[in-house]
């Protein structure tokens, strides 16, 4: 794993019908007791494109995601990574195979530094034998953090200033932001919007757009239809604990979302 | 996105940020040394024994004791935990110390190693309680205030530890060049625990647990693992504080440290420790446990009865507790 965060920069093409797609869930069945959120759900993110997953309350976005990100291992059904079946059965595997996931709650330490957090859980040693001893190399981490946020426009004052004195938005675009840097495949968002305003909204989606631009995969949770449709290339819908409908949401309106997650239409296209 | 408006009014903006941060994190420092100062001087003139050479080296010994295990207390707090067992596991360590130098003829340094060793023991236990029986550290740290001292009146029959050599005061009452040895030990301790929790993973991680536990577990670290260091290393340096309160009265004392807890968490909380986890320092602790310590010596020299000091204490909690509140709620209505 590289030990400096740097965005993707070499924007990739869309890909190639043959290549396989970089994330990609099939037949997930996930029980709770007796209940089951997921009854054989399929899911799938191609290189470099936004995908927003939607669903009614219920429909098992949120265990779809926490199977994706290693939170919950899945009881029977297969996850893909470039092609490649792989097991997650803790969040740290799915950050070892690239995958990194913004929870809606969780995301940051408020009292440490937007640096440290940025390189919580990979911070930068000092080399030689200080480095074993654990001693950080906070002038690396400074600089790379700087540069990093740079890159993906997030502008905060300083990024020594703990996460407790930013913004809401301020804090959202650093959780981001820690994911996007990290993240070699894909980076999911759950939520990322929820709590914030109309102009900071506006911030995190723009530091997406810039992952995107850049190669990245996103994977959206979101209940915001029309942002979903202003910001993902395609649509997957959940319902009852399975894919209902894949969209482009380029051809489809905040109408037929509704159709789709909730059952009054049945459409199964690209 | 508009970079213009972001740059304009930045130049005054940034300023004033950054200053307010700065004095967010030494705000409480300052308050409790400014309290420090005026409580030196006001106890100056109120008694004239309060700037003689032996009172002066006695609150340094003092200090010493209650910094040093508030050091260990800081960094608990800084976890979002609590350990109330400091008491009984300092009791523990000293009265083993002086019970291997009496009946074993260990040297003091061996001794001392095992009274060490007696506190990274208790401080393995409330870890292991806290992190796989995930017992909240309240109840974790109670019980083994409990346990702890009932192990101290069973391996010492209720009676104090006698007939020490005279080497054994080295610890609490010996000095290098006029400076108490005890003091000595606490700096090197502060400047160590200090350095530890600022430039260290190992600090980083204590402060990102007590922050925000779950970011810190789904980012990777493996915080049971950490936890459990941070408690051992705590009880290290209450044993390490335990054997120099025995050297001072050149026994072990199985009574020793009955309410020492609430002194060493003041003094952590009025130097700016957090109880809601992820934040604290070593200076603002120093500073606290030297305030503690001048409340209790100066409560000595005016003859005020220990029945009051223990209200005094109690009240220098609250207060401190309401502030860093205060302190939250304004960082927080920020955001």
């Amino acid at each position: 794993m590289a030990t400096t965060p740097t965005a993707v920069t070499e924007a990739d093409e869309r890909p190639p019908a043959g290549e396989p797609p970089v994330l990609e869930a099939r037949g997930i069945v996930k029980r709770f007791g007796h209940v089951e959120a997921l009854r054989g759900a399929d899911f799938t993110v191609h290189r470099g494109e936004v995908v927003a997953l939607i669903g009614d309350n219920g429909a098992g976005k949120s265990t779809l995601i926490k199977t994706l990100s290693g939170v919950h291992p899945p009881d029977e059904g297969e996850i893909r990574v470039g092609g490649r079946p792989v097991r997650f059965s803790t969040p740290v595997d799915a950050r070892c195979a690239g995958v990194e996931t913004v929870y809606q709650d969780l995301a940051v330490a408020d009292d440490l530094s937007v640096a440290a957090n940025l390189y919580l859980g990979r911070e930068i040693l000092r080399s030689g034998p200080l480095g074993r001893l654990g001693l950080l190399d906070k002038r690396a981490m400074r600089q790379g953090a700087t540069a990093a946020l740079d890159e993906l426009g997030v502008r905060i004052p300083r990024v020594t200033t703990p996460i407790a004195m930013l913004s809401g938005g301020q804090r959202q675009c650093v959780a981001v932001a820690r994911a996007i840097i990290w993240a070699t495949n894909v980076v999911i968002l759950d939520e990322p919007t929820a709590a914030l305003g109309v102009v900071q909204t506006g911030r995190v989606l723009d530091v997406v757009r810039r992952a995107r631009d850049a190669g990245m995969s996103v994977v959206l949770v979101s209940h915001n239809m029309p942002q979903v449709l202003e910001i993902a290339d395609r649509v997957e819908v959940l319902r009852l604990g399975r894919r209902a409908a894949r969209l482009r949401a380029d051809e489809v309106t905040t109408d037929d979302l509704v159709a789709a997650m909730t059952g009054s239409a049945e459409r199964e296209d690209r | 996105m508009s970079t213009v408006e972001a740059t304009a009014g930045k130049q005054s903006g940034e300023l004033s940020d950054w200053l307010r941060e700065r004095l967010s994190h030494a705000v409480s420092e300052f308050t409790a040394a400014t309290a420090l100062v005026v409580l030196f001087i006001a106890l100056s003139v109120a008694s004239p024994y309060f700037l003689t050479a032996d009172n002066l080296f006695n609150i340094g010994a003092q200090t010493a004791v209650i910094a040093i295990i508030a050091a260990a207390q800081t960094m608990v707090i800084i976890t979002k935990g609590i350990d109330l067992s400091v008491g009984s596991v300092a009791a523990l360590a000293g009265v083993v110390g002086a019970m291997v130098v009496r009946d074993l003829g260990f040297p003091l340094w061996a001794a001392t190693a095992v009274a060490i060793g007696v506190g990274a023991l208790a401080g393995l236990v409330n870890g292991l309680l806290i992190t796989v029986a995930r017992i909240p550290p309240f109840i974790a740290t109670l019980g083994s205030m409990s346990v702890g001292r009932g192990l101290v009146f069973i391996i010492t029959g209720a009676v104090g530890v006698y007939g020490l050599p005279r080497s054994f005061q080295l610890l609490g009452n010996g000095e290098i060049i006029g400076i108490p040895f005890a003091v000595v030990i606490t700096a090197l301790v502060a400047v160590g625990v200090a350095f530890l929790l600022s430039q260290t993973r190992f600090g980083q991680y204590t402060y990102a647990m007590g922050s925000n536990l779950e970011a810190a577990r789904r980012s990777g670290i493996r915080v049971g693992r950490y936890l459990t260091g941070v408690y051992v290393l705590a009880g290290v340096l209450v044993g390490l504080g335990g054997m120099i309160a025995a050297s001072r009265v050149n026994s072990g004392q199985p009574n020793y440290g009955i309410s020492l807890e609430l002194d060493v968490i003041a003094a952590a909380v009025i130097g700016g420790a957090s109880l809601f986890g992820g934040q604290g320092r070593i200076v603002g602790t120093i500073i606290g446990a030297f305030l503690i310590a001048l409340v209790r010596n100066g409560a000595v020299l005016l003859d005020i009865s220990i029945h009051y000091q223990q209200v005094i204490v109690g009240l220098i909690i609250w207060a401190a507790v309401y502030f860093d509140q205060y302190r939250r709620r304004r960082l927080e209505s920020r955001g």
